[in-house]
């Protein structure tokens, strides 16, 4: 809709309650429409307490990845072990922190299943919020789940074992780790757009894991090997290469930039398209 | 600013857009015709009933009315503007029937989020308390019961102050004392002036609480008048002759005729003075094989709305 539109909308139906003088009259105020699209603080605050409120996703999403950090990642053979400008443990702690920010991601995209299967979805366009909004707050929500996700294994990876050369490193490591999980928030609302299941969650989380082995992302393949080669085509790859680069001292390599891009396209170009014919007009 | 509005609305409006203004929507789902050609117009203030049974259309109506879904050919306008734009502005709200409720919220955050959704809202606690949900703000909405989650989607719906507020079979699957309490809610509401217009296929729903009935059947509008009126076409009696060549204009100038139907050769006539119809029939036209029948009301509903074999277009 224009902005023109919007305009003579607004001035038809301000004069109509005018002089009819029911509900709402005295004020005019209906007659706007909300900046943008409906997004706002109120909406993105309840999601998050709604994410923070789910048991469910709280131990997929942050007792696993510190659970597994903590078995795999702790102890003096990882600590004495050099993995470059650190330790193994380092290593596995960013394994960890980018594995629990995509869960995290995947599961908050992958809720639209959810809200659909509730007729939620429906009952969101009685309201003003335009899709595009709708999706923007399920983003935020799966990056502010999926930050304290890597925040939670780096602070037990920095009170345990854990060692890297200067703070710099485990920023930088903790932000590519953070911010290539957007990636999966894209995923998962592919999935919750395409899969009918109210548990979706039931069947991603298994294919995460998967994912995550068969990427590299919990342990480096062994270099030429077939596994090692079909890995660099699958949608961890790039991001676990990436968010150990800072670590190993390996220089970026474009094949891993080009993975990530690869998928984003992929999953994004998928859940728009799902979620157009999910709320087309029929 | 009145220019404007008279450039939208049809002529012989007077200085105000029609609350909601259908003219030969139809909608089809494949070969299924859903809904065949409505033509309503509902002035503001009015309070409408949708009365008809089950798969006659009205969810799909409802649906073309919120501009859910766009009609496979007529129009759909809510004060003058596309339905879309009638709810991004809060003009027009509804209350589904089931679903839409996320159960991990509590009441007052679902109200909170709804109403941070428009550009401008009604108190959370205000739309609680003319629903009747203060006591269970603070309840999750999967431990509310069917009443009181029927009347969150009416607080929700009242949140933007609509000025037309749609009902599709609010009281659907809610026991007596909840239907009660449900309208109790809705008819305070309703002193307010908001236009209002609801789907039951419940007849003593329509009477009790609205001022104009529509009667709908297989996607058709069957009878649109007063409640008093409808009822008094369902407590009629009907006459049934072979007519052949008669038309429904003609017919319906038949003194006392309330209400007629041309199925090929055969004529319904729907009367409360049957007598004289019979009258008239059998003396003024080549009407023969009159049968007369008398109904009580929900039999003369159901006959009204009910599926005939054989009228199929």
């Amino acid at each position: 809709m224009t902005a023109s539109t919007t305009t003579t909308a607004t001035t038809t139906t301000a004069t109509t309650t005018t002089d009819k003088g029911t509900p709402g009259s005295e004020a005019g105020h209906r007659r706007a429409t909300p900046a943008l699209g409906g997004l706002n603080t109120t909406l993105l605050a309840i999601e998050l307490r709604r994410v923070l409120r789910n048991r469910r996703t709280l131990v997929f999403t942050l007792a696993m990845p510190a659970v597994f950090f903590l078995i795999f990642g702790v102890g003096a053979e990882y600590a004495g072990k050099d993995a470059g400008r650190g330790n193994v443990s380092a290593f596995i702690m960013i394994s960890m922190a980018a594995y629990g920010a995509m869960i995290a991601t995947t599961s908050s995209g992958a809720a639209v299943a959810t809200e659909r299967a509730l007729g939620w979805s429906r009952q969101l366009r009685l309201t003003p919020l335009r899709p595009a909004a709708y999706v923007a707050v399920k983003i935020a929500t799966a990056m502010v789940l999926g930050a304290v996700s890597v925040v939670v294994v780096y602070v037990l990876g920095a009170l345990t074992s854990a060692d890297m050369d200067g703070i710099g490193l485990w920023v930088s490591t903790a932000l590519v780790a953070w911010a290539g999980a957007v990636v999966f928030a894209a995923f998962g609302l592919f999935m919750g757009y395409l899969l009918p299941s109210e548990n979706v969650m039931q069947v991603l989380g298994p294919v995460l894991a998967v994912l995550a082995f068969g990427g590299g992302l919990f342990m480096p393949l062994e270099e030429g090997s077939t596994l090692a080669t079909i890995a660099e085509f699958t949608p961890m790859y790039g991001i676990a290469k990436l968010a150990h680069a800072p670590l190993t001292g390996d220089s970026v390599q474009w094949t891993w930039v080009l993975n990530v891009v690869a998928w984003a396209v992929v999953f994004t170009v998928g859940a728009a398209w799902r979620m157009r014919r999910d709320t087309a007009r029929v | 600013m009145t220019t404007t509005l008279d450039t939208t609305a049809p002529s012989r409006m007077r200085h105000r857009a029609p609350a909601i203004s259908l003219r030969g929507v139809a909608k089809s789902f494949g070969s299924v015709e859903a809904v065949r050609g409505i033509d309503l117009e509902v002035q503001q203030g009015e309070i409408i009933a949708f009365l008809g049974p089950n798969g006659a259309g009205k969810t799909t109506t409802i649906d073309l009315l919120l501009g859910l879904s766009r009609p496979s050919s007529g129009s759909v306008e809510l004060f003058g503007t596309a339905p879309r734009t009638a709810v991004e502005q809060g003009l027009v709200s509804a209350v589904m029937q089931t679903g839409g409720l996320l159960k991990d919220l509590t009441v007052e955050e679902t109200l909170r989020l709804t109403a941070s959704l428009f550009a401008s809202a009604t108190e959370p606690a205000e739309v609680m308390r003319r629903a009747g949900l203060l006591e269970v703000a603070d309840r999750r909405v999967g431990a509310c019961s069917g009443g009181q989650q029927q009347r969150l989607r009416f607080a929700m719906a009242l949140l933007p102050d609509p000025d037309l507020l749609i009902l599709d079979e609010p009281t659907t699957g809610m026991d007596v004392t909840a239907r009660r309490e449900f309208w109790a809610a809705i008819r305070e509401d309703a002193e307010r002036g908001r236009t209002i217009l609801f789907a039951t296929h419940y007849l003593e729903e329509a009477d009790a609480y609205a001022d104009r009935v529509v009667l709908v059947r297989k996607g058709e509008v069957v009878a649109d008048g007063t409640a008093a009126e409808v009822k008094a076409l369902a407590a009629g009696r009907t006459v049934r002759a072979t007519f052949p060549g008669a038309s429904a204009e003609e017919l319906a100038r038949i003194p006392g005729v309330d209400g007629c139907e041309v199925r090929g050769d055969t004529v319904l006539l729907h009367s409360s003075d049957s007598d004289a119809v019979a009258r008239h029939l059998l003396t003024a036209t080549p009407a023969r094989d009159l049968e007369i029948e008398a109904r009580g009301i929900e039999d003369a509903f159901l006959a009204l709305t009910a599926d005939h074999d054989g009228d199929d277009q």
